[in-house]
C-alpha cells in the first residue's frame, strides 16, 4: 500500500514562503537560508501537513566561507526534504526551540548544545546529553573551530545525570548499564517499577561517543571520509556510505554511472535482509524459542558468507565509494544471489509458518510494547519501527530514487504497533528485499560502476538521504573551498525512535524489556556518534 | 510443532570444525575441553564489553553463537556478568565515557582475567584514532592478552585467536 496522503494535506512548497534551492541530487531535496520568524513558522507549517523533522544540526563555519554559524533543521514533506539554515547572532548564539513542535527536537538540540555550543532558547529540558562532562576541563564544544578540549584530569568520573524520579509507595529503581548483560552497545536504562511492572523507563546515552563528527574534519572528503561514514553504524554501512556518498556527489555536482547505483541498491537490500534475518532470529529467541535463532542465525551467516565472496566483506563496508560502486560483481556472482534469495525464500516462509503457530511465541509478541499510531505520529515515530505503527513512510516508495524508480517497491505497514507488528514488518521486508535483489541481479545496466570524481574549487554544500534498513539515514555535508570537510552531520532513525521506546515500555513487565528493546533493534553508535 | 520438527530434521546438522589446527577433528574438540577443564576447571565464560565501538565487531561476535561456529559446543560461553568470566571481549575504540565502566569490568573478573582485544580499533585505536572523547586502543585503559585485527574481524578469526590465548595460558599454567 504507498503512502496515503490526502491531497489537502500536501504542502505547497511555495506556502513556505521559502527561497528554495534545489540540490543536485537524484532524491528531491531544497535548501533555504532563512530569518528567525522564518524558523518557527516553517516548523509549525511542516507539522500542519503531516511532515516530520528528520535531523537537527549546528555549524560553525568559523568564517571559512561556509557561513558564519547556523543552526540547521531538515524536514520531510511530500514533496521531498526541506533543509533550512538559520544564521545565528555570534552573541547568544541560539535559536528557537522546536520541541514543542516536534518532540524528537529535544534531544538533537541537547546534542546541538553539547558539540556546536549553539542553544535552544526557552527549552524545557536543559540537560546536557552526549557530554557526560568527561571530554574538557573547561568544557569546549568540540564542533566549535579552534575548540581545544583539554583533558580532564585522570580518574574523573562522570558528572551526576538527573534522572527523573518516580515518587510514590513500592516504587525502586533498576539501573542497567551503561555495560549490558549480552554483546550489545553500552548505554543506561533507569527503570522505576512497582513489582514487575514498569512505570517509568529514563535512557541516559552518550556512552558510545567517540568524536565520530569532528573526526571527519581531519579527513579527506574522498577517502577518509568515506570509510567513516562507513562505521557510524556498523550494521547500518552500506546505508551511510551511500548517504555520504550521495552527500559528496551532489556537492560537487557528480553524476554516478547508472551501473554503480544499482549495485549500491542491491547492496543496501542485501544489506536490509542480513538484519531482519539477525533480529527475527533474536526476537523468537528472546520469546523463548531457541529454534528460531539457531535458523535465522544460519541464514544469516550463510547471507554474509556470500556477501564476503561477492563484495569482499560480509558486511559491505567500504564497497560504497565516492562515485560509484568499488566492486563489480561479474554474471556468476549475480547468478548465484539470484539463487541464495530463492533458497532463502523458501526457509524464511517455511520459518514465518513456525513462529505464527507457535502460541507461546504469538502470546509473548502480541500486545508487547504497543505504540498505537496517534502516539506515533505524535513522536514522530520512523523507519521500520514507524511502518509498524502504521507510519506509512519509506523513502523507496515515497521519491523512489534511481533505481528504485524502475522497481515499485511495496511499502510493508502494520496497524497494531505491538512487537508482533514489528516482527511482520520484518518478514514482509526481507521477502520485498529477496524480490528486488534478483531484479537488480536480472537489470544490471551496462557501462561502468565508478566515475572518479573532481573536487569543486569552490565551498560546496551536499545532502544524502538513504532508506536504510532501521529507516532513513541522512547526511550533510559542507566541504570547504580547499577540498576539505568542514562539517559532516550524520543522522540515524535512531535518534527519533529512542524516545518513543520509553513510552513503548510503559506497563510492561521488566521481562518483557529485551524483547521489546530487540524489536526496536536501536543504535547506540549511530546516536551517540 | 510439526513444521518445528521438520525443519530441525531437514536442516541436519550445520556446525564445522573449529579453526584450529590442520587435522581439525572430534580429537581436537575433545583436546581443548580437556585443555579448558585443565586450566579452568570448567567450561571458558567470556564477559564481552563494548567500549564504544560501531557495533561492525558485535555483529560478527554474535556470529560466534551460530550453529556454523557453534561455540557453546565447544565448551565457551558467554556470560552476563563479568564475575562469572575468565575472559573478556573487548571492542573499542575505548571512549572517554567507557572507560570507567571498562576498568570497573576488569577489576571484577576473576582470574586468570585474559583480555582479548577484538577489532582494528581495539588494536589500534583503528579510524577515530584518540581525541577528546576516544582513548584509542583497549590496552590504553587495561592490560590485553591478545588482539584480533580486522574491521570486523571475522568470527573464524576471534575463534581461533580466543583458542589460541586459553592453549597459551594451559602451556604455562601449572597443571590442576
Amino acid at each position: 500500500m504507498p503512502a496515503l496522503r490526502p491531497e489537502s494535506e500536501r504542502l505547497a512548497l511555495s506556502a513556505l514562503g521559502l527561497d528554495l534551492q534545489r540540490l543536485p541530487a537524484s532524491l528531491p531535496m531544497w535548501r533555504a537560508v532563512i530569518v528567525r520568524d522564518q524558523w518557527t513558522a516553517v516548523a509549525r507549517a511542516v507539522a500542519g501537513s503531516g511532515g516530520r523533522l528528520v535531523a537537527m544540526w549546528g555549524l560553525d563555519g568559523g568564517g571559512a566561507g561556509a557561513g558564519e554559524v547556523a543552526a540547521f533543521a531538515a524536514y520531510a514533506v511530500s514533496q521531498g526534504l526541506v533543509c533550512v539554515e538559520l544564521p545565528l547572532d555570534q552573541a547568544t548564539l541560539s535559536f528557537p526551540d522546536l520541541a514543542a513542535v516536534f518532540p524528537c527536537a529535544g534531544r538533537m538540540q541537547r546534542a546541538m548544545a553539547d558539540l556546536s555550543g549553539l542553544h535552544a532558547e526557552g527549552a524545557v529540558d536543559g540537560r546536557p546529553w552526549l557530554d557526560h562532562g568527561l571530554w574538557s576541563d573547561p568544557p569546549a564544544p568540540p564542533l566549535q573551530p579552534g575548540s581545544a578540549p583539554s583533558a580532564v584530569p585522570a580518574g574523573t568520573l562522570s558528572a551526576d545525570y538527573p534522572f527523573v524520579r518516580v515518587e510514590g509507595d513500592g516504587v525502586h529503581e533498576i539501573a542497567v548499564g551503561p555495560v549490558h548483560a549480552g554483546i550489545i552497545e553500552p548505554g543506561h536504562f533507569r527503570f522505576s517499577v512497582v513489582g514487575e511492572k514498569v512505570l517509568r523507563l529514563e535512557q541516559h546515552l552518550g556512552y558510545a561517543h567517540k568524536g565520530i563528527e569532528r573526526r571527519f574534519t581531519e579527513l579527506s572528503p574522498l577517502d577518509g571520509g568515506a570509510r567513516l561514514a562507513g562505521r557510524v553504524s556498523g550494521d547500518s554501512t552500506v546505508a551511510y556510505a551511500w548517504a555520504y556518498c550521495m552527500a559528496l556527489e551532489s556537492a560537487w555536482h557528480c553524476a554516478v554511472p547508472k551501473r554503480g547505483v544499482w549495485l549500491r541498491a542491491l547492496m543496501l537490500e542485501r544489506e536490509r535482509v542480513a538484519n531482519h534475518l539477525g533480529d527475527l532470529g533474536a526476537l523468537g529467541n528472546d520469546a523463548g524459542l531457541a529454534f528460531g535463532l539457531a535458523q535465522f542465525s544460519r541464514l544469516r551467516e550463510d547471507w554474509l558468507r556470500l556477501s564476503g565472496e561477492v563484495f569482499g566483506h560480509r558486511l559491505m563496508m567500504d564497497a560504497v565509494v565516492p562515485g560509484g560502486s568499488a566492486v563489480d560483481p561479474p554474471p556468476a556472482a549475480r547468478d548465484r544471489m539470484r539463487v541464495q534469495c530463492d533458497e532463502i525464500e523458501r526457509e524464511v516462509r517455511i520459518l514465518r509458518t513456525a513462529y505464527d503457530e507457535h502460541a507461546g511465541v504469538q502470546d509473548r509478541f502480541l500486545g508487547a510494547g504497543r505504540v498505537d499510531p496517534a502516539l506515533a505520529a505524535q513522536l514522530g515515530l520512523t523507519g521500520l519501527a514507524g511502518r509498524g505503527s502504521a507510519q506509512a513512510f519509506d523513502l523507496r516508495c515515497d521519491h523512489a530514487w534511481a533505481p528504485y524508480d524502475q522497481l515499485d517497491v511495496k511499502i510493508a505497514t502494520q496497524g497494531q504497533g505491538d512487537v508482533a507488528g514489528r516482527v511482520a514488518v520484518r518478514f514482509d521486508e526481507v521477502l520485498e528485499s529477496l524480490r528486488l535483489i534478483r531484479a537488480l541481479c536480472l537489470g544490471l545496466p551496462g557501462g561502468p560502476a565508478r566515475v572518479e570524481l573532481t573536487p569543486a574549487d569552490l565551498a560546496t554544500f551536499g545532502m544524502g538521504w538513504v532508506e536504510g534498513w532501521r529507516g532513513e539515514v541522512l547526511v550533510a555535508l559542507n566541504v570547504g573551498a580547499d577540498g576539505r570537510i568542514l562539517r559532516c552531520h550524520c543522522h540515524d532513525p535512531s535518534w527519533q525512535n529512542w524516545p518513543v521506546l520509553e513510552h513503548a515500555i510503559i506497563g510492561n513487565i521488566v521481562p518483557d524489556f529485551p524483547l521489546i528493546n530487540k524489536s526496536f533493534n536501536l543504535s547506540y553508535s549511530g546516536h551517540d556518534l | 510443532m510439526w513444521h518445528i520438527l521438520k525443519q530441525v530434521a531437514r536442516t541436519g546438522i550445520a556446525s564445522e570444525p573449529a579453526p584450529m589446527s590442520p587435522q581439525a577433528g572430534r580429537a581436537v574438540v575433545e583436546r581443548l575441553h580437556h585443555d579448558l577443564l585443565g586450566i579452568l576447571g570448567q567450561a571458558l565464560t567470556i564477559r564481552q564489553v563494548d567500549a564504544g565501538s560501531c557495533n561492525g565487531c558485535e555483529l560478527e561476535i554474535h556470529a560466534l553463537n551460530n550453529p556454523y561456529y557453534n561455540i557453546e559446543g565447544l565448551g565457551i560461553r558467554f556470560v552476563a556478568s563479568p564475575r562469572h568470566a575468565d575472559m573478556l571481549l573487548v571492542t573499542g575504540p575505548v571512549s572517554r565515557h567507557m572507560e570507567e565502566a571498562l576498568r570497573r569490568t576488569y577489576d571484577a573478573v576473576p582470574e586468570p582475567k585474559l583480555v582479548v582485544a577484538v577489532g582494528d580499533c581495539g588494536c589500534t585505536g583503528g579510524i577515530f584514532g584518540e581525541s577528546y572523547a576516544s582513548l584509542g586502543r583497549i590496552a590504553n585503559v587495561i592490560p590485553v592478552d591478545a588482539t584480533v585485527p580486522g574491521c570486523p574481524p571475522p568470527p573464524a578469526q576471534i575463534l581461533q585467536t580466543i583458542l589460541d590465548v586459553v592453549r597459551r595460558t594451559v602451556v604455562g599454567a601449572p597443571t590442576l
